[in-house]
């Protein structure tokens, strides 16, 4: 009990000293730590472009508005090729992430040894941001939506496997062993007692993953990978700011729209 | 029940009930989701030569992962991840302080309506652009280096936490609010000894959840000057060297492996 005697009246205190010392000590050290990193960034920085860095937010908000709304009959296009992207992208990475995540469970894998590789083929797909996955994928398609698809569906495919496949480890035993207990064969077992319990949530998944996706699709042309960036990274170096300004209104409904969306179907899912 | 022949048994034979019970939504959904695709995949330009073309440098990006270069840029990798660990520490920190205000500005059983509205919609420009989009913003405003690219962090970082924080204010048990208004407390003492105690582990976990965000994304914010490994991964890809991107990458994969392993170890003893 962290009780101490002062002066002959009982004192409490939330923790005792060890604690208290070893609470003060985890401060200090993220402290340290925080300002050891600042510094490198401090140093790192040229602090007379910073030095006029609210004059540069006034200019560039001057010359984003009004928005070139004129821009935007050039850009239905590739927002229809953004949406193309981040829909068939999802599309492309349910399909194989769901397989795979039958096989990363562990009450479903047909092997150990399988189990892990496709649990690696998750981690690798996740630790890889889609912007990256575009860079080496431009590299071999060629700048275009395609190399966006299957950026999208390869930063995808682990996102949904793992979410999968948590949600098929915690799958309820007692309708598998009935269906079991019927004669079904494996096949069967999965139709009938696995997807059942699971579809509602893969669907919820894939919903949310396509959300994140069109977000990220909107990027992805900075790369060279198609869609609305390609316009967004061309504008920049123009700086035609007014045109960055209609870019950035038109990505603003889009992610508010497949928001508004995806929340709506899973509401109505789960 | 006599009149139960074996032919009606066969008849009445059970089927599986279908996902949506609607046969008018089912069908049409079907079918448009179908002439979607068509459309969508039609919309798609595949060139075949150019991906014949490019199989052969992808053979080379492969060739460069079976043997990636480590030694030759070893300055600018070390340079470039020291970068990214370091924006990502301070700007997950400074995120989190901040978000803190804007989350409990973002509760609607705490703050008065104006202060929610600007806090919400701190929240949602924030969550609806892609960090990348926002660090174009503050690399105009700071120049190029990591001070942008912590920003950006940042501030994505503030939109994330003060969104989770917000619903967990929303959702806290409300007898504790009240017996400390019922002694006369003040706004912020109400926070300190009914709001907080509530919410921070999950402020913990959540905080520890987005480091690793954070780190993933730092390695990207460069690719428009807003510092980290980002840029100099861009520029050995502009410069084809596939086997310095690939160890630039493992060390990438390394690095958000064990930072996802040590804060999910966190995060269960937190639990």
């Amino acid at each position: 009990m962290p009780v101490t005697v002062v002066n002959n009246t009982k004192v409490w205190q939330r923790y005792d000293k060890a604690t208290r010392l070893k609470i003060w000590m985890g401060w200090i050290t993220g402290t340290a730590i925080t300002l050891l990193c600042w510094q490198l960034i401090s140093n790192n920085t040229r602090w007379e472009f910073v030095a006029d860095a609210s004059q540069q937010l006034s200019a560039f908000l001057q010359r984003m508005f009004p928005p070139d709304w004129a821009y935007a009959e050039q850009l239905w296009k590739p927002l229809w090729d953004t949406i193309t992207i981040a829909t068939l992208g999802t599309l492309l990475a349910v399909s194989i992430a769901l397989p795979l995540s039958f096989v990363a469970a562990r009450n479903t894998t047909p092997h150990p040894i399988l189990r892990y590789v496709a649990l690696l083929i998750i981690v690798i797909s996740r630790s890889v941001n889609s912007l990256i996955w575009a860079l080496i994928l431009v590299a071999i398609t060629g700048p275009g939506v395609l190399a966006g698809i299957l950026a999208i569906a390869l930063r995808s495919i682990g996102f949904i496997g793992k979410l999968a496949y948590e949600s098929i480890e915690e799958t309820s035993y007692e309708p598998i062993e009935a269906i079991t207990a019927t004669g079904a064969n494996r096949l069967q077992v999965l139709d009938y007692a696995y997807l059942p319990q699971v579809l509602p949530s893969f669907a919820g998944i894939s919903i949310f993953r396509w959300d994140i996706n069109i977000r990220e699709a909107t990027v992805l042309g900075l790369v060279g990978a198609g869609g609305i960036g390609l316009n967004l990274n061309a504008s920049v170096d123009l700086l035609r700011w007014d045109r960055v300004g209609m870019i950035f209104v038109l990505i603003f409904v889009l992610v508010l729209i497949s928001e508004a969306i995806s929340a709506r179907v899973r509401k109505a899912i789960i | 029940m006599a009149e139960l022949t074996a032919s009606s048994v066969t008849s009445r034979r059970w089927r599986k009930p279908p996902l949506i019970r609607n046969p008018w939504l089912r069908w049409g959904l079907l079918i448009g989701t179908l002439a979607y695709l068509a459309v969508a995949i039609s919309s798609v330009p595949v060139d075949g030569a150019r991906i014949a073309r490019g199989l052969e440098r992808g053979g080379r990006i492969l060739l460069g992962f079976l043997q990636p270069d480590f030694a030759s840029r070893w300055y600018d990798i070390q340079i470039g991840v020291l970068e990214s660990l370091t924006m990502t520490v301070v700007s997950t920190v400074a995120g989190v302080l901040l978000s803190v205000p804007v989350g409990l500005g973002a509760a609607r059983n705490l703050a008065p309506a104006p202060i929610y509205l600007a806090c919400r919609s701190i929240i949602t420009i924030s969550r609806t652009f892609q960090e990348v989009v926002i660090a174009i913003a503050f690399v105009v405003m700071f120049g190029f280096g990591p001070l942008a690219g912590v920003c950006t962090l940042a501030f994505a970082t503030i939109g994330f936490m003060a969104k989770l924080l917000a619903e967990d204010i929303e959702e806290i048990d409300p007898a504790p609010l009240e017996a400390l208004r019922a002694t006369g407390a003040g706004w912020l003492k109400t926070v300190t000894y009914a709001v907080m105690p509530q919410v921070s582990a999950r402020l913990v976990g959540l905080s520890v959840y987005r480091f690793d965000i954070n780190l993933r994304e730092s390695a990207i914010v460069g690719i428009v000057g807003a510092g980290g490994i980002g840029s100099t991964l861009q520029t050995t890809f502009n410069r084809y060297d596939y086997d310095v991107s690939a160890a630039i990458l493992f060390i990438i994969i390394a690095l958000v492996m064990t930072t996802e392993l040590v804060s999910g170890q966190i995060r269960r003893r937190l639990q």
